[in-house]
């Protein structure tokens, strides 16, 4: 790892080992990250994207635990530290992290200031008037008044509350942000006021950032460089520009094509079939082939390997040089799939086995019955 | 043009705020929430409406006036020319909701958990007595699964809802506006919760059943990307009052009032050639609260071209072209160029 690289990630996988079986949120996770360059990270809900976030800090919650990988943040392995060390080491220093719903779980208790000052006097020992003041100095970074130190959240907008939390992530100088899903739970114009305080923070402060949302066209304000998630692996990664301008992999494709344009006149939008898959038992080979307008007889059964077309990083046999793999079969398009994958996603083998019992055809008992 | 299916002129809702005791014996004035403030619209059949506007502008206690779930505190609605805002009988009201349905945002809580699908779809017909039978009621359940693709309508019967993906249930409660054969649906952020690919998915649907089905939509969002694709006409809300409104290629290709200009500035820019930059957002500030609207245009206080007469005047509404109007004292003289903006 060079100077340049604050952060590099190499198949990093994270399960949920559940009494339902393991859950495979995270495989093979690979990317990495220049010193205040900043990463998008997109994919539909539930594909993985807060529990990379939460693994980076060495804080993955139980029954989630790292399986394997590393995590080098300028230079120190993150995987190796105990829960301590990360505490001690590289937690609000060297990263911090602009936790997912944060805003609703602000203490309700206890003013803006008491909530600011705790990461200050924990690591750095600093409290009382000098506290106030650094805090107060952040406050104005973020574009709020110091005098929200003394309020309390109930006193503030979502917007106010959300600038509070960032402001916090940025109190201890630390390289690294991660911010996950930072502004979904508000209107446009505060989005958009945020999103600017943002872009402006990363360039002032020199730091590297990593934004976390299911809404790639905020991404494209702010990324640098882009990871497409989909069922627990990263399936494209690189540069933000080369992706939107000319996705690679299919899943990208179509989720790119879903967003909706105020400019333009369309008749119909794209949308990406079936529903997302559960991550005990993924799809084999290709986890996105029930879903793939692109399938191939090979997806069904091989796992793709990462390749690389046009300095971007793909997960699909479509770029393989193989040429087994490049004569394969297209296949049938699995439509069938969507019923089925929903309530076993939903409700994991119960579900199935629910479905399975209750059956398609009906009695008179059961009707009866109800 | 034919006649509009519905109607609203004037249309107002003033909610009471509580008061604490103190404040009672103190004689403090009774504040009012001036949720609905005297709104004017027309809606044409099978012509998409679409409103949208920040959290608590009043989308949500407009639909709910149109489905007469409020009572509005003055103005009238009128549909295909009945005055619904003064029905007052159970009987009449009941008619009219039969024939005008409403889709809610969550659809992970608009179902309830206990009952199976069947039981879901079946209920609306049950309580409008249609269907003799049981057989005949199921009948009914099925063709409205099929209406919104949940085939083979048979494996979704004895579902329960968590047995659904977010999209499966959306079209659940879609099924469920549908099954009555309404003329008119409320739909309030019905894809706000939902991932892209599956807004997409549920929108499209949605579309298609304006002709397959013969429905008109009223369609409430604050995500104004999505409305220029679903909707033939939009409605600008800004603190309980609509500040513009017109065909949506009019309003988002030129927008006339501040307020909409800031809106359509603040919208994520999908392109990252136009996107990095910092953008003039030009509007600063919060939305004041509904119990103190601003006098004159009571968007002056956040309004980046508001000169002394928005202080004391209260705009009138200005037709700018043929079926554009907005109600701003500068509205058509305010330059606005999306693309120069950023
Ligand atoms: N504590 C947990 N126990 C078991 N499974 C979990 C746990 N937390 C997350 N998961 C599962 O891991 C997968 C990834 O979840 P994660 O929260 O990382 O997704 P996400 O991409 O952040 O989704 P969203 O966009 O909804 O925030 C999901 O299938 C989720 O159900
Ligand atoms: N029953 C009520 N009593 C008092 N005030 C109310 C009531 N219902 C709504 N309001 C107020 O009326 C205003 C408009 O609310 P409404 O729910 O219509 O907004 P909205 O535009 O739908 O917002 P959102 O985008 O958050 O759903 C808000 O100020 C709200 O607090
Ligand atoms: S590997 Fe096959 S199924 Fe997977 S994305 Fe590529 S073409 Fe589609
Ligand atoms: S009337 Fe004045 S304050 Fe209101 S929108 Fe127009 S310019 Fe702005
Ligand atoms: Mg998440
Ligand atoms: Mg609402």
């Amino acid at each position: 790892m060079d100077d340049d690289t604050i952060l590099e990630v190499k198949d990093l996988t994270t399960h949920y080992l559940t009494t339902d079986g393991e859950v495979k949120a995270l495989d093979d996770a690979t990317f990495s990250l220049d010193r205040g360059a900043s990463i998008g990270i997109a994919g539909e809900s539930g594909c993985g994207k807060s529990t990379l976030a939460f693994s980076l800090l060495n804080q993955v919650q139980p029954p989630g635990q790292i399986m394997s990988g590393s995590i080098n943040l300028d230079g120190i392995e993150v995987t190796d530290l105990s829960e301590s060390e990360a505490r001690e080491k590289i937690r609000w220093k060297k990263v911090s992290m602009v936790f997912q719903g944060a805003m609703e779980i602000m203490t309700p208790v206890y003013s803006v200031g008491h909530q600011m000052k705790e990461p200050l006097k924990y690591h750095k020992g600093i409290t009382g008037e000098k506290a106030r003041e650094i805090c107060e100095r952040y406050l104005e970074l973020v574009n709020l008044e110091g005098a929200i130190f003394d309020r309390y959240p109930h006193e503030l907008s979502g917007g106010q509350k959300q600038r509070v939390i960032i402001a916090t992530a940025l109190l201890l100088e630390p390289n690294l942000v991660i911010l996950d899903e930072p502004t979904t739970a508000l209107d446009v114009v505060v989005e958009a006021r945020i999103m600017n305080d943002l872009k402006r923070l990363r360039r002032e402060l020199d730091i590297s950032m990593i934004f976390i949302t299911h809404d790639l066209s905020i991404l494209a304000e702010v990324s640098d460089n882009l990871a497409i998630m989909y069922a627990g692996w990263i399936v494209e990664f690189g540069e933000a520009y080369d992706i939107y301008k000319d996705p690679k992999h299919p899943y990208t494709e179509k989720l790119m094509a879903a967003i909706p344009d105020i400019r333009t006149d369309i008749e119909r939008l794209e949308y990406i079939p079936g529903v997302p898959p559960n991550l005990v038992n993924p799809p084999s080979g290709c986890r996105f082939h029930p879903r793939c307008h692109k399938a191939m007889e090979v997806c069904k059964e091989m796992e793709p390997e990462i390749h690389e077309v046009d300095g971007v990083n793909v997960k699909c046999h479509l770029y393989s040089e193989d040429e087994s793999i490049a004569e394969s079969q297209e296949a049938e398009y699995d439509t069938a799939y969507e019923d089925e994958a929903a309530a076993e996603a939903y409700e994991g083998e119960e579900g199935k086995r629910e479905l399975d019992e209750t059956g398609m055809t009906e009695t008179e008992d059961e009707v009866m019955e109800e | 043009m034919a006649d509009p299916l519905f109607k609203a002129r004037n249309l107002t809702k003033h909610f009471d705020v509580t008061q604490s005791f103190f404040q009672k014996l103190k004689g403090e004035e009774k504040l009012k929430v001036r949720a609905v403030d005297g709104i004017d619209f027309d809606i044409y059949q099978k012509r998409n409406f679409s409103i949208v506007g920040e959290s608590g502008c009043g989308k949500t206690t407009v639909g709910k006036l149109m489905m007469r779930l409020l009572d509005p505190t003055d103005g009238h609605m009128y549909m295909k020319d009945k005055d619904i805002a003064d029905m007052d009988s159970k009987q009449q009201l009941k008619a009219y909701r039969r024939t005008t349905q409403i889709i809610y945002q969550d659809p992970f809580s608009a179902l309830d958990p206990r009952d199976r699908i069947r039981t879901i779809l079946e209920e609306p017909l049950m309580i409008h007595n249609l269907g003799d039978t049981r057989e005949e009621r199921t009948d009914m359940v099925k063709e409205a699964l099929e209406e919104v693709r949940l085939t083979p309508p048979e494996k979704f019967l004895r579902r329960y809802p968590h047995m659904l993906s977010g999209g499966q249930k959306q079209r659940v409660s879609l099924a469920r506006a549908m099954i009555l054969n309404p003329d008119f649906i409320v739909a309030d952020e019905p894809v706000s919760m939902l991932d892209v690919s599956v807004r997409a998915e549920i929108l499209n649907l949605m579309k298609d059943l304006i002709e397959e089905e013969d429905v008109t939509y009223f369609y409430i969002t604050h995500d104004i990307s999505t409305t220029r694709f679903f909707t033939d006409y939009i409605g600008v809300m800004y603190l309980g009052d609509l500040v513009e409104k017109g065909r949506v290629e009019d309003v988002l290709d030129n927008p006339m009032h501040p307020y909409t200009q800031a809106l359509l500035v603040a919208v994520p820019e999908p392109d990252p050639e136009r996107g990095q930059g910092v953008k003039n957002v030009p509007i600063t500030g919060d939305v004041p609260s509904a119990t103190q609207v601003p006098s004159g245009c009571r968007f002056h206080p956040r309004c980046p071209h508001a000169e002394e007469i928005c202080k004391k005047e209260e705009p009138e509404e200005k037709e700018i072209e043929k079926e554009h109007t907005a109600k701003c004292h500068f509205a058509g003289e305010i330059e606005f160029d999306l693309d120069v903006a950023k």
